[in-house]
């Protein structure tokens, strides 16, 4: 009983929740890749870029609510959504024509475009914070809990209870579908296969007759669903505030770069690993534990081996970690 | 400082993705116009120019080819081979001279304009798509044709019937050989009118390099005009119907394939006597 127990806990407490995370930083991480394997930079934007996406996702679920529209028990986000990826599709395909277009026919190299997205990151920084404000907003509605904790306390007899946030449910779906999307669109469609010769040989391409600024601009339309899709469930699954999400950049990149950038694949795996390490270095064992071990073993402390508030450490550690031992990342990154 | 836009020497591949930068993004375009008389297939004649504002490499160099035949360009390392077959194609920048296809001046054309035109090019280094199956670089080959590829894909795998047992394996982890017959292959999907070669022979076996002499020759029957770079002067000679031989980016002799291999002079300084 007791080891049902720990395992109910530690579903709980770690794997559903770090499960959830990891598939939003999976989808930021594979927009950072995208950009990186096909317009050869790291784009340090794309944090903004997510917080505009769900910034302007916020504005047309509070139009929908103010107009009676409701999803009935999803997140009437999930309706808002569409609208958000336009908007953001349209702000990033404007600084692309009056930005990064500009250093693309000076045939600046890959590192000034890094430098430049800084500036786009500080731009869209303070647009976020003209647009929405500084604080944090609540904008999830429905229902909340799939299971929540006390029925499942009730139906199993367990001292642990297991919750289930319908978010956390929304996240893994919607996820799991814009991964498959992707991943049929790059693979299967013409266009799709374009943007991977490109990202191969660029020179290649231009010479089979692909069209270098349509290619570009596809991606950056990709770039924007992701973004807004990873920032809107971010944001529907804890809460939306403009600054966390430019911290959120750290353990985007981290996942990019441990799965190996430029590879799709690899910027899941990483997502997954990054999302788990950090819940499970900043998670208090102490009630695990007390279920497994004997008595005389129980810790008395809370058994943490960090306070929340470093979790960004551990994901700088593992970038640190990775860079050094396996530069490629796990996944072969195309280069690194 | 004399380019703001260059790296100043980064090299860090976590933020920047590596690799060489574009050497056809940018090119000039321009609009083709009639060219005065009747002159071979496609010819670059005259050409004089370098890479941007550098020294010129060209000078005053004529290359040509005629349908249905086999041209070839040999002449020492550094003579300016490949820069003459990339000036007609438009990857330099040519302060003379003219380039003509089929009765047209299409000097000022881009590259990617002179592939819609039906030249197909396949460069020396970097000419497949390393992560990409076969059938893939193929199809990729095939991008500005809007009709039915499969008739064409089936020559392509007729005539390289390697390629069709490795369709669903990635370009990138074949063998030289492979890999320069999937180069070709690719370049042949567009269809072209004449095909370009930049040394298609370069870092393979002398048993793939006959064979794929074989198949070039193969290529060339069906009327497709061939223009080929080659180190392999002699045995480029044996299978070419004009020959040029290029000395420090000028014209040092040019005649037939027989002509040039019989001739003393080019047999002593080029083929080794």
């Amino acid at each position: 009983m007791d080891l049902i127990n720990a395992i109910v806990a530690l579903l709980n407490f770690v794997l559903i929740p770090a499960t959830a995370y990891g598939a939003q930083l999976a989808l930021g991480a594979l927009g950072v890749t995208l950009i990186y394997g096909i317009l050869r930079f790291s784009n340090f934007a794309h944090g903004d870029t997510m917080a505009f996406g769900t910034t302007i996702t916020i504005l047309f679920t509070w139009l929908f609510q103010s107009m009676g529209i409701s999803f009935g028990p999803l997140p009437t986000a999930l309706i808002a959504l569409p609208f958000g990826i336009a908007g953001c599709a349209l702000l990033l395909l404007m600084t692309d024509r009056v930005v990064f277009r500009f250093y693309r026919a000076q045939k600046a190299v890959p590192v000034i475009l890094v430098i430049v997205s800084m500036g786009v990151m500080f731009v869209y920084n303070g647009l976020v914070r003209f647009i929405i404000g500084v604080d944090t907003q609540r904008f999830a509605d429905g229902e909340r809990f799939i299971i929540s904790a006390r029925d499942f306390k009730e139906m199993t007899g367990l001292d642990e209870g297991l919750a289930l946030k319908s978010t956390q449910a929304i996240t893994l779906v919607v996820a799991a579908v814009a991964v498959a999307l992707l991943f049929w669109f790059l693979n299967r469609t013409r266009t799709g296969k374009s943007m991977r010769a490109f990202s191969d040989n660029e020179d290649l391409a231009l010479l089979s007759g692909i069209n270098p600024e349509r290619v570009v601009m596809v991606t950056w339309l990709i770039v924007a669903a992701l973004a807004t899709i990873a920032g809107t469930l971010y944001g529907l699954d804890k809460s939306f505030k403009p600054f966390t999400y430019f911290q959120l950049l750290l353990p985007i990149f981290a996942s990019a770069i441990v799965g190996g950038l430029g590879s799709p694949v690899g910027a899941i795996a990483g997502g997954f690993v990054i999302a788990y390490s950090e819940v499970m270095i900043t998670y208090a064992w102490k009630k695990v534990a007390g279920y497994v071990l004997p008595e005389s073993l129980a810790p008395d402390s809370l058994a943490q081996l960090l306070s929340t508030d470093y979790k960004f450490a551990v994901s700088f550690a593992i970038l640190v970690v990775v860079l050094l031992f396996k530069p490629t990342g796990l996944f072969k990154g195309k280069s690194v | 400082m004399s380019d703001p836009y260059s790296g100043r020497g980064n090299n860090d591949a976590s933020i920047a993705k590596p690799g060489p930068r574009s050497e056809l993004a940018g090119a000039a375009d321009g609009t083709a116009k009639p060219a005065p008389g009747a002159g071979p297939f496609l010819s670059g004649a005259g050409m004089t120019g370098g890479y941007g504002k550098g020294p010129d490499i060209l000078h005053d160099c004529t290359i040509a080819v005629d349908r249905g035949e086999i041209a070839v360009i040999v002449g020492p390392n550094g003579a300016g081979k490949s820069t003459a077959m990339k000036a007609i194609f438009g990857m330099l920048d040519l302060r003379g001279g003219h380039v003509s296809l089929n009765g047209e001046d299409i000097t000022a054309l881009s590259p990617q304009n002179k592939v819609r035109r039906g030249m197909g090019f396949v460069p020396q280094n970097r000419n497949i798509f390393p992560s990409m199956t076969v059938e893939e670089n193929l199809e990729m080959g095939a991008f500005i044709r809007e009709d039915d590829i499969d008739a064409t894909m089936e020559q392509v795998f007729d005539l390289f019937p390697i390629l069709r047992d490795k369709r669903d394996q990635a370009a990138g982890e074949l063998s030289g050989g492979q890999r320069q017959q999937v180069a070709v292959g690719r370049a042949l999907m567009t269809r072209p009118k004449v095909l370009m070669l930049d040394e298609p022979t370069a870092g393979v076996s002398p048993i793939v390099m006959d064979e794929l002499f074989d198949r070039i020759i193969e290529v060339a029957r069906t009327g497709l005009p061939v223009m080929m770079v080659e180190q392999n002067a002699r045995q480029a000679l044996e299978i070419a119907d004009h020959g040029f031989v290029l000395v420090q980016g000028r014209n040092a002799h040019t005649g037939t394939g027989k002509d040039l291999l019989a001739d003393a002079e080019v047999r002593q300084s080029f083929l080794g006597g």
